[in-house]
Formats: structure tokens, sequence, C-alpha cells
């Protein structure tokens, strides 16, 4: 099955590789027709609809504007319904340094993301803590703190980039199945298990 | 005009007698039909506006808008619908769970209300209220409360100054509101909703009979009705950049949807009742004179339509307002309604009365 | 400079005085308040430039920039103290605001107390941190302080330390009561810039107190740059205030220049002025773009940036980069222009003066607008002072301070531009203030666009670049105000420290004094208006 979205021929994405063996791996046990269908149907609105957090902290989130603006203009693929609350929002661009400090509130909002959401590290900072790594205060990527699920290199990625990030995925999206897999397996007492909740002050 | 009422007579023709149903059934059945009806208009009315006003900010931004999804992008709504309603709905600790839950319901039921008993076109009404006009108010602000509780159950400090901000514009606002419907329920002597359009026949437009009073108070309402949406320049309670989200800011997936959907939603209502109080409802354009334009008009075009694009056509000038303005400040928004809109509505009622005693209207 | 040495001297007889690039008193700890009370009263230095901590070793010590504002002279003070264990030197938070926050941070990093100070709390750190990052002898081991994930208490209290009796004292005190209604505003909040957190206490829409939290974007810049070499600090210039990194750069690039004594061709000085001035535009397009966006005109974000986008475009063709460009280097220019940037430049200044009318038609004539920005978050004069505001800010309320007038460096004394000063100092004066030095950078512009000289684009330089042992300060001025470099060095190929005084974080030290009292919405129109960049502010 070749994955691709309108006006991008399936040859020109890199990684592709990567979509095969997540289809493939979803494939193995087989899907229901009805459940697969409407799998299709929740895939094509998930994967079209993909709502960010207003969320940078340093030079690649004024890219971030830059693609919200008028010449790269992200709004045509519909993703300019930036959330502010995360609680609405799909995925989440971490598009600048993680220091020390900013590790448990990065860590909070991915937390309260709601289900099924998503990771981009946007630049060299988030991905692996970029020209910054040696520092003290730097967390080496954002990958230690939440997963992520594209990485979008550059310092700071152009927008074009970006937007190539998000497409793939939104690629992902369409292979993923909705019911049973995407969301969160666990139960609630389990998930509070594992992550206690301090009491409220 | 044609009259759309033969659809309804047809359907329920078919319900008693052909099917043979008894009275009670019958009823049952029509309700049913009825709601199912509504519902989908609200639902894709919703898409419908969603999906405008993103194109029209867009444009007024220099951009494209949703492009993408479907041929012009008309898909994009859908897309977003059904991601929101498989979006997860997050239980939160520490709030109160039942207001928390009960909050988004209040505010798209009571918009739900207030889009019934909207006059759709010749014939084509829910049910024909004497005072129809009155329960469009009354309900249309059970919504304050559904804002309101949402902000307090939320036990976030954001969403509760929010609610409150909310409460405070959204009860001053409704003043004028009412004022301006008074002003125009005086001018048309009836509170029904058919009974306003029918007075409204033939090109009679209270915007044009009523001449200055009608226009203050099509003004006022305007500018009030966009406070009472929480619309932009009035935006506050979900002032994005004072308050992350407003008083939804803990809500997500299809609760958050509610919202979403109610805001869109006020928009149409507040659209619609306008046209229906100054634009003559579904009543087509009418020209003294050109009989064979005012025919076109009035048996070419079915009523529906009219009153669709009278309410579209005002809407939009709302968002307009909305992506030309910054926000005002809450006690200027407060002193705005007080010291200005309310006693300019008083006097409008006065100067309407006036009007219509010394019958100096056309 | 005569007369200042003679009046400290015969005061105050145990100051060290030497004259090197400025006048430099060194003072004793005890001493030091009494030479500043008379300094700042008598002398008229009234504005603390730069609050440097410094690592020597074995002492331990800040480095004061004092500037008169009447005849923008500097003057350096050097305050040390030999205890590692418990160092204590004396605060002048009550001779100069800003002292404040420049004090917290010095504590922060080098674990200096400040005898006065009202608040000693750590400022970019978690308050759980241990150690004192910038002291030589600190202890990197990550497992000291890993990345936690639990999150910090919040303290509703402070210390000081009061001297009483000869002896210090620590005394608590409570920033917010327990019955105050405190708003957290940020650190992920679409109006705070980046990422600020804000404590705020709130009595109904009015703001009664400001906590500032840093730190949540702090790098630690400056003490990457004592690791690496020269020509390497020159990268993280860039990613300090990326709106005008270019300018930072600039300032970095003279600072190193200035200790070499190297000479840069004219070619370069003029495409640094240049790259500089469309730095500037380019930023202050962003910022009223954004103001606009949290006043709620959303669409006043997107028309600025359509015109921000064009200057990209110059700039891009030359560097090759979008934001973080790396084109100014020791000695000139890393590269030189692109043929068509001369014909790209016209064109802009072509469409700018179009695009400003267009942005006031849209924007400042709105009644809306005007009521929201006038008269909200007032900055006297004298406040701009004391806070060491500079940039638009400060000279939109009425201090006429431009480094590139008062210690012109590059070739801006040969120019002919005014600095923008005004006299209101509120936010709709800063938000002209941005207008007018857009035209003003314009002017520059096309007065250099034609007469780009020939030659080297780049001075010689060594392969290995050492300084000679002494310090160097310099200041440029970037878009947000006075960018102040300062560079020690004990003659090696790496500095011995840097320091990066940023104008942004002197305006997050005056957000307490501009926003108490005003409504919630004040704040973001307040904030919009200073038009900070926290990766300024937090380095």
């Amino acid at each position: 099955m070749e994955v691709t979205t309108k006006s991008m021929p399936y040859g020109d994405w890199k990684d592709n590789e990567y979509i095969e063996s997540l289809i493939n791996e979803l494939k193995a046990n087989g899907t229901n027709v009805i459940v697969g269908k409407f799998d299709q149907l929740i895939n094509w609105g998930r994967s079209n609809s993909i709502w960010p957090l207003t969320f940078a902290t340093s030079c690649c989130g004024i890219e971030f504007i830059a693609l919200g603006a008028a010449r790269y203009d992200m709004a045509r693929f519909g993703w300019e319904v930036a959330r502010s609350s995360p609680r609405q929002a799909d995925f989440m661009m971490v598009a600048g340094t993680i220091v020390h400090r900013m590790a448990p509130v990065v860590r909070r909002l991915y937390d309260q993301l709601a289900e099924p959401k998503y990771v981009i590290a946007t630049g060299g900072c988030a991905i692996s803590g970029g020209p910054f790594r040696n520092s003290y205060h730097v967390v080496k990527g954002v990958g230690e703190v939440i997963p992520v699920d594209v990485y979008c290199p550059g310092c700071p990625p152009r927008p074009e980039a970006m937007i190539y990030a998000i497409m793939q995925l939104s690629r992902k999206m369409k292979v993923e199945k909705f019911f049973g897999g995407v969301n969160r397996k666990e139960s609630r007492k389990e998930f509070l298990r594992q992550h206690p909740i301090a009491e409220n002050k | 005009m044609q009259d759309l009422s033969f659809i309804t007579s047809w359907i329920d023709n078919l319900l008693a007698q052909t099917l043979g149903l008894p009275g009670w059934l019958t009823v049952t059945v029509e309700c049913v039909l009825v709601g199912l009806v509504l519902l989908l208009a609200y639902a894709l009315l919703a898409l419908f506006y969603i999906y405008f006003e993103r194109k029209v900010c867009a444009a007024f931004q220099c951009r494209l808008g949703p492009n993408r999804v479907g041929p012009f992008g008309l898909l994009q709504s859908f897309a977003d619908m059904f991601k929101m309603l498989i979006k997860e709905i997050i239980p939160l600790n520490n709030i109160d769970k039942f207001l928390f839950g009960l909050a988004p319901f209040l505010v798209i039921v009571a918009s739900m209300l207030a889009f019934a008993v909207l006059p759709w076109g010749k014939g084509l009404q829910v049910i024909d209220f004497n005072i129809g006009i009155f329960f469009l108010l009354a309900t249309s602000s059970i919504g304050v409360l559904g804002i309101l509780l949402a902000g307090w159950s939320s036990n976030n400090k954001f969403t509760l100054i929010g609610a409150l901000r909310s409460g405070a514009q959204m009860v001053s606002y409704e003043i004028s509101i009412s004022l301006c419907v008074i002003t125009m329920v005086c001018f048309a002597g009836t509170m029904s909703v058919t009974g306003i359009v029918e007075a409204q026949a033939d090109g009679r437009w209270f915007i044009l009979t009523g001449h200055v009073p009608a226009i203050i108070a099509f003004l006022v309402y305007i500018v009030a009705g966009t406070a009472e949406t929480n619309r932009g320049p009035f935006d506050l309670p979900e002032a994005e950049s004072e308050l992350t989200a407003g008083y939804h800011t803990e809500y997500s997936g299809m609760h958050f949807g509610f919202f979403y959907l109610a805001e869109y939603l006020n928009l149409f209502i507040i659209g619609g009742v306008a046209a229906l109080l100054f634009f003559g409802g579904w009543q087509p354009l009418y020209i003294p004179g050109w009989d064979g334009f005012n025919d076109i008009m009035a048996n070419w075009i079915p009523s529906p339509v009219w009153f669709l694009a009278k309410a579209v056509i005002i809407t939009f000038v709302m968002i307009w307002f909305k992506w030309t303005f910054p926000r005002l400040r809450i006690d200027q928004l407060l002193s705005f309604e007080w010291k200005y809109l309310m006693p300019v509505c008083l006097v409008n009622l006065v100067l309407m009365v006036i009007v219509i005693t010394t019958n100096f209207h056309f | 400079m005569a007369n200042i040495q003679e009046i400290v001297a015969a005061k105050f007889p145990e100051v060290e005085i030497t004259q090197g690039e400025t006048v430099e008193f060194t003072v004793p700890d005890a001493k030091w308040h009494d030479l500043a009370t008379m300094l700042r009263h008598e002398l008229g230095f009234d504005n603390l430039t730069a609050l440097i901590g410094m690592d020597w070793g074995e002492l331990l010590g800040v480095v004061y920039y004092l500037t008169n504002t009447q005849t923008y002279e500097v003057i350096r003070v050097k305050v040390t103290t030999a205890d590692r264990v418990k160092p204590f030197i004396h605060s002048i938070t009550d001779l100069y605001k800003v002292a404040g926050i420049y004090e917290r941070e010095v504590y922060d990093f080098y674990g200096i107390k400040f005898i006065g100070n009202p608040d000693m709390r750590r400022l970019f750190l978690r308050n759980d941190w241990v150690g004192y990052p910038f002291r030589k002898d600190y202890d990197a081991n990550p497992e000291i302080n890993p990345v936690r994930l639990d999150h910090e208490e919040v303290e509703d209290t402070t210390v000081s330390y009061e001297e009483e009796n000869g002896k210090i004292v620590k005394k608590e005190h409570v920033i917010f009561r327990p019955e105050e209604f405190v708003v957290n505003i940020g650190p992920q909040h679409p109006a705070t810039h980046g990422v600020l957190r804000l404590r705020t206490a709130v009595e109904g829409e009015t703001v009664t107190k400001i906590d500032l939290y840093l730190g949540y974007i702090h790098r630690g810049i400056e003490k990457l740059c004592e690791s690496v070499t020269y020509p390497q600090t020159l990268h993280y210039t860039d990613r300090l205030d990326y709106l005008s990194a270019m300018i930072n750069r600039h300032g970095l690039c003279l600072c190193i220049e200035k200790a070499m004594g190297l000479e840069i061709p004219r070619r370069a000085q003029v495409i640094r002025v240049m790259m500089d001035e469309l730095m500037r535009i380019s930023s202050h397009l962003f910022a009223i773009g954004t103001f606009c966006m949290d006043l709620g005109a959303t669409t006043m974000l997107f028309y600025p940036l359509r015109e921000r986008e064009t200057i990209l475009d110059i700039l891009e063709r030359t560097t090759g980069a979008r934001m973080t460009f790396n084109y100014n280097c020791i000695g000139g220019v890393i590269a030189d222009l692109h043929p068509d940037f001369q014909s790209d430049v016209k064109k802009l200044l072509e469409i700018m003066p179009g695009a400003i009318k267009e942005y006031n038609k849209i924007f400042t004539g709105n009644v809306i607008a005007n009521n929201r920005m006038c008269g909200v978050g007032v900055l006297t004069e004298d406040a701009a002072k004391d806070y060491n505001c500079t940039g638009p800010v400060g000279r939109a309320a009425g201090w006429a301070y431009d480094v590139r007038k008062a210690h012109p460096y590059g070739i801006y004394n040969e120019l002919d531009f005014n600095a923008v000063v005004r006299t209101g100092g509120d936010s709709m004066d800063r938000f002209k203030a941005r207008i007018a030095e857009m035209e003003e950078s314009c002017k520059i512009l096309a007065q250099l666009v034609d007469n780009i000289p020939d030659g080297d684009y780049c001075a010689k330089v060594p392969k290995i670049i050492k300084l000679p042992a002494g310090h160097w300060f310099q200041q440029v001025e970037a878009a947000r105000g006075a960018f102040g470099v300062y560079i020690e060095s004990d003659g090696g190929q790496q500095p011995l420290r840097v320091k990066f005084n940023s104008p942004g974080f002197c305006l997050a030290g005056a957000l307490d004094h501009l926003v108490s009292g005003q409504k919630i919405a004040d704040l973001i129109t307040i904030g919009g208006s200073l038009d900070y960049v926290v990766p300024d502010i937090d380095r």
C-alpha cells in the first residue's frame, strides 16, 4: 500500500520503509472489513485535521509563526487551528531547546494532550541538544522526556521542512489503526498507578 | 412565494391517513423527524461556518485557507469533526464532575433551542409561538449559564476568570439585545416570529420602513450580538493571548467540540434574528414596479435560500469585525455597554414609540 | 575624567584607580555602597549599564559598568571577595532598581549573596539546583543535577540578607500571602513570547504584583563560551536574540576585534551596517505584528510578516539562512554580497513606505487600539534609566540613548539618521517608536545602498586567535536596545568570561513596575510593547 498525500508522489517521500514496516506490523493479524473501513474513515479525518499546540521555546517557534503566515500558509492543510490549551491539540511541535527547568513542564504538557497525541521534535536543539549539547542546563534531546514521532532537523528548519515533517506525521496517522491501537490501552487506574499525581495544593 | 408547508402536511397526511397511525404516534414520529432534521441542519451549518470563517479569515490575511481536503478544502471541517469525535475526553481530578459534564450540554442545548424557532421559510417553522421572539431571547440566554458552570467547575484560574468575564459581558449585552428586539417588536406589533416576517412582505423590510430608529436598533443589535456570541473584538472570555483558551481550557474531545459548534451556531442565530427583525426574514427582494423581477425573486428562489443568504451575509460582517479589530479590555467593554449602548437603546425605544404613534413611517 | 578620579581619590583613599578602556575603580566591599551612593547622586552616574559576576579562580567578584546619562561617560567598578564559601557583597538595589534582578542572576551563577537585596532567590535555575554553575570549580557531573521530571516547589517566601550591628542576618519575606489569588501565567502561554513565567497576583481583573521566573530557556551560553575558542563563540550570538541575530554577532565581533586591535575593511563595515539595519527592520516588523496579535488583532500579524519575508529573502540570498545567519566573522563578513543585493534592497526601500502607511491605516488609527495602548504601562524617563530600559522602550520614554549615537561604532558616525525619541512612554509610544525606527533604518539603507565600496570583505586574520590578557566591553544597538558584550581574557585561546548584557533582561526586570495596578489585559499589552525575546533574557 502506498501511503501518500495529495500532490506528492510516493517515490518523493523519504523513510518509506518505516511506513511500510508499520503497515506490515499492523496488518500481521489481518483486519475486520467493517472495522477496517471505519478505521479508514477516522484516519482520513485524523490525518487531515492536525491541530498544533502553540508551544515554542526559541528560534524554531519563529519559523513556526512564519509557517502560519501568508507565504507558507499551513492553513491550506488545515493545520492553522493552533490551540493554546493542550487538551484540545493533536500534536506538539517541540520547537526549540528544552532545558532542565523546562523538562517537567514539557512532560506535563505532553500528559495534558488528549489522545491520540503526537510529538514532532523540531530543530537540532529538540532532537539532540544541538549547539548547546555540552551545556549544564540543556536536555540532550526532547526524546529523553517524551516520546517523539517525527524528527525535523535544521537550525532552525525552514518552514518547508516543517511542512514536510507534519506531512510525514499525517502519513503515520493514515496507516495507524484507531480501533484498538492508538488510544490508550491501560485503564485509568493503571495509568494513575504509574504516574502518581501529587496531592493538589 | 411558494408555501413549503405542503411538505410537512404531506408527511402528516402520510402518517395519519395513509399509514393510519393514531394521533399520539403521529405527533411522536413527527417530533422525532423534526428533531433529526434540526440536528442535521445544526451540524451542517456549524461545519459550514467553521469552513466559512477559516476561508474568510484567510482572505483577510492574504492567505489561501484550507484547500487540500476535498475540492477547495470543502471537506476540511468534516475531517475536523471526525477527528474531534474520537479525541479522548480527559477525566480530571478535583473538579465538580457533574457540572463539568453538564456545562457543554447546556451551551449546546441553549443554542439549539434558539435555533429551532428561527423561521426557515414560508411554512417551514417548527412551532409558531405567539411569543416566539421572546422564547428565542429566553433560551439563548441559558448559554451563559453553561459558560459560567464550565469556568467554575474546571477548578482552573484561567477558566474562572474567563467565565466571570463572560458572565459580566453576556448579562450586560443581553440588555441591549432585548431592548433592540423590543423596539422592533413595538414596530411590528407582534411577538410571533411568523407575524413579524409576514408584516415585512412586499419589500416592506423593517430596516426600510422603520428608518432611523430601525437602523439605530440594527447597528446596536449587531454590536451587542457580536458581544453576546463572545466573538472578536469582544472575545474576552476566551482571549487567546490572555487566558489561553478561556472558559473551555480544560475541555477536550467532543466536549470542547460542543463549545466550538455552539460558538458558530450562536453566530448564525444572531445573524438569523437580525435577518428576521430587520431584513424581512425569508421574504424575497421586492422592488415596487418591477413585476417580472419580483416574480423571479419570489417564485424561483425558495424562501429558505433567502433566509440563509441574509443570515450568512450578516454573519459575514461579524466575521469581518473579528478579523479586523483588536480586543477590548474588560472595563472598556462594560463601560461601552452601560454608558453608551444601553442609553442609546432606551432613547431609541422612545423614538420608535414616537414614530409609531405619530405614524411617521413608511 | 581626571576630575572624577580626583574626587573619588579624595573621598575614598582606599579605592584603587586604574585607567584601561575606561576608568576602573577597585573598591573593597565595605566602602562600595558609599562609593556607589556618591557616584549615583553626586557624580551623575545614574544608569547601571551592566553588572557582571566574575570568578578569577581565587577571588569572586562583581564588575559594574556605570553610565552618566548626560555625558555618556562610562566607568567600571570592581568589587571582589576572597571568601568562596560564604561570599557577601553589598547590594546597590536601593540606588539602581535594575540591580535587583542583576544581583539575583549573579547569586544564581556564582553564589554571591548581596547584603540588602530584598529578594535573594535563584533566578534561572531550579530552586533545588546543586552548586553554582559559573564558578570555575563547578562540578558539571550530570548525576548531581540530572534531568528532573518532578515539579519544583512553589515558593511563596523569599530571603534577604541584612547587616545589623556588624552581623549579617537572614530574613524571610512573604511574596504572596495565602489569601492572594495567584494566577500562573506561563511558561507555556501564548502571550509571553516564549517561555517566560509570571506568577501574578490579581484582585478581580487588576494585577497587584508580578513575580518573575526566568530560566525556562536558559541554555548556559556564557558558560559554553568559556570552553570554546573565540571564533567558535560567534554562532551562539545568533541564537540569543534570534530576531536581531546579525546585530548581536556584530557586537561580539567588534569586541573581539577591539581586543585584537584589528582594522576592518570599509566594505565589510558597510555590509555589516546594512545587514544590521535590515535585521532591525525585520525585527521591528515582527515585533509590531506579534504585539498586535497579543491585542487580539490577528490579521495585523500577517501584514508585517509579509514584508519581513521580503527582507529574509534578501538576507537569505547572501547568507543562505533565514534566521541564524552566521554571517559576521572576526575581521569582517564570511562571504561577499549576492550580486542582486543592491537591487533587492532598492526594491525593499520602494515597498516599505507604502507598507508602513498600510499598518498605520489598519491599526494605529483604530479606536480600540488607541484605547488599549494609550496611557497603558507608562514608563518615565527616570524609571527607564533606573531600570536600564534601552532601545525603543527607553527612547519612547524620553531617554535619548542610542548606542549608534552615544558610542558610535562601525560607520554610524558618518551616517545621517535620527535617534527616535518620544516623550509619552506608554505602549502607544513604543509602538510608534518602532515604526519610526523602521523609517530611520530605511533612511540609512538608502544612504548606503549605492555607496558600497569595493575591496576586501574580510581582513586578514591569524589562524589561531588569542586575545591579550585584559577585558573589553562593547555595546551595539540591537533591535531591542543596547546589547553589551563583555570579554575577559587571560591571554589564552578561550575566553575567561563572556557576558552578554542583553536588553531584554532589563525589560523583564521592569515588568513588575510597569504592570502593577493595571488590568490583566494590560499585562499582555505591556509585555507585547516591551517586545522581549525570552532566549535573549535567559541566555
